[in-house]
């Protein structure tokens, strides 16, 4: 099929004139942008700027009032998506890591891919296992949560997200919560995600981060995107008096 | 339709020629409320000396009849000896037998009535809101009477004939509050697991069945135990209301015993104050029991 040979072509995130309200007030006022398979997207922006509302957009955790969201080429806010689909092939991770304290680490992994995928227990369990690995956190498979520090949570956190084995990973400002010293552990987490190909797309505050990893800055302030660009021109060449507060603020 | 155009209606025109009855003034008479009232009717009209004579003797009546009878407190007590394995052993076994029971219909009543709360089908969740605000306040007495008055005492399966004790109908009418307020533990106990919860589990492609089961509900169950625990202890304390309606539980043999033993008035605080002991005494150690669970449960989370 011709599909398939375009498919590495076509963007596997596009957005396009993304509206989104809360009540009286608007979030996103007209987002567009493409991610194309195994990029590293970074949004960076002042809080309140709606950065976290976008990217919850993309799994459909929130809706959006016009515009347009495709995954893989499907329409993300179409009523008739099946949206446990879409979920299969979008991992998410949150600022507040957002794991289920009743269970263990390793369980935290093993869930979805056993109850929603229907996976054998016996694959879930080696997969699982490597993953724990894969983060660095041997020996902490059968702690619960709340025994594990942040920067663990957020790394166990990952890999659950990995476990459902997604096309795209969302990180919705997953080291704001930690302490400075965890941060590094979770950075490099995602830096070897990134460097593996994992399409990710970052709400991030991690300028060092963004510069060294992302192939493209998207900037947004007030519900727009502001500017855009790869971060060698992104950080030195920004036009726009924003953005260049922004960056003075932050660097 | 001449009616409607004369004034606004029930701001004073009288229309006396109307056809419909709902519209003639009101008169007492005619209601027919002179003759319940007229008890209060007497009371006013009568000289204050006469009631205060009545009031006087109705005061001295317990004085009059302990110091008439030989009967001391101490026998009182050997009475109550007497009589102690027959109010444990019927009485207040039937008490926790209605309080189990009770507690097992309202909780499994209760969950689905809670669950019902947070369905995202409308009709439904607005249903099971009203029938929970609707047994949650209202009396439980009211409610009691209206079970134990309204439902059969037997059922007819075809053949066979199910008839169902007192007891039994007392448990339904007791159920219902505590239907209610388990309902308001689940619903409550669901709604303060933190929204983060729905949506990691939401974005990990869980369906809304899957998220309530596997990840909700289990940490709502340890939240939900020391409310429940003293959901139970208020209803262990209310079983004794099921004695009005003649069933034979503590309070209702207590009488029994106190009429079979001629109804000495030195008799009445013993047995009620061992009514008061016995609860007590299986109450209070589950309230301690709540408190310490609430304690321990409130600092892992």
């Amino acid at each position: 099929m011709s599909e398939k040979e375009l498919k590495s072509e076509q963007p596997i995130v596009s957005l396009k004139d993304v509206h989104k309200s809360f009540g009286d007030l608007e979030v996103l006022k007209g987002i567009s942008f493409d991610v194309m398979k195994g990029e590293v997207i970074c949004i960076i922006g002042p809080s309140g700027s709606g950065k976290s509302t976008l990217i919850r957009c993309i799994n459909a955790l929130n809706d959006i009032n016009s515009g347009s969201i495709k995954v893989h080429g499907r329409e993300v806010h179409d009523p008739n998506l099946d949206k446990l689909e879409l979920r299969k092939k979008v991992g998410m991770v949150f600022q507040q890591y957002n794991l289920f304290p009743h269970k263990t680490a390793l369980e935290n992994v093993m869930m979805a891919p056993m109850l929603v995928l229907k996976q054998n227990k016996e694959d879930v369990l080696k997969m699982a296992q490597e993953l724990i690995h894969k983060v660095r956190l041997e020996g902490k498979e059968d702690s619960y949560p709340g025994e594990l520090s942040g920067g663990q949570q957020q790394r166990v956190a990952i890999a659950r997200s990995l476990a459902m084995n997604p096309d795209v990973m969302l990180f919705d400002e997953v080291t704001s919560a930690l302490d400075p010293e965890t941060v590094k552990e979770v950075l490099v987490t995602i830096k070897e995600l990134a460097q593996e190909g994992m399409t990710c797309i970052l709400v991030t505050h991690e300028m060092g981060f963004a510069k060294e990893l992302a192939d493209h800055i998207y900037f947004t302030d007030n519900g727009v995107i502001v500017e855009h660009g790869p971060p060698s021109t992104f950080f030195t060449e920004a036009s726009d008096p924003r953005t260049r507060e922004f960056l003075s603020q932050i660097l | 339709m001449k009616l409607l155009r004369t004034s606004i209606p029930g701001l004073g025109s009288r229309q006396t020629s109307t056809d419909f009855p709902v519209l003639l003034p009101f008169r007492g008479q005619a209601a027919g409320q002179t003759e319940d009232l007229r008890f209060s009717r007497w009371m006013v009209t009568t000289s204050p000396a006469v009631m205060m004579l009545i009031a006087l003797l109705a005061l001295l009546y317990p004085t009059l009849a302990m110091a008439q009878s030989k009967f001391s407190l101490a026998d009182a007590f050997q009475v109550l000896w007497r009589w102690l394995p027959f109010i444990v052993g019927s009485g207040f076994v039937m008490n926790l037998l209605i309080s189990f029971f009770t507690m097992a219909i309202g909780t499994a009543a209760g969950v689905l009535l809670g669950l019902g709360q947070i369905s995202l089908y409308a009709p439904l969740r607005k249903t099971c809101w009203f029938v929970t605000q609707l047994f949650r306040n209202s009396p439980w007495l009211v409610l009691l009477f209206i079970v134990m008055l309204t439902f059969p005492f037997e059922i007819e399966f075809g053949e066979t004939i199910i008839s169902i004790p007192d007891w039994m109908k007392a448990v339904f009418g007791l159920s219902l509050p505590i239907m209610a307020n388990i309902a308001e533990i689940v619903r409550g106990a669901v709604q303060s697991v933190p929204t983060g919860q729905w949506e990691a589990s939401e974005s990990l492609a869980f369906s809304r069945q899957q998220t309530l089961w596997q990840i909700i509900l289990p940490q709502c169950f340890k939240r939900m135990i020391p409310p429940w625990m003293n959901w139970y202890a208020i209803l262990t304390m209310a079983t004794p209301l099921v004695s009005l309606l003649g069933v034979e539980e503590i309070v209702t043999l207590s009488r029994q015993a106190m009429e079979a033993e001629d109804n000495h008035p030195e008799l009445l605080i013993p047995f009620y104050g061992f009514a008061l002991v016995i609860f007590f005494a299986y109450c209070y150690p589950i309230a301690r029991w709540t408190l310490k669970l609430e304690e321990r449960f409130s600092v892992k989370l």
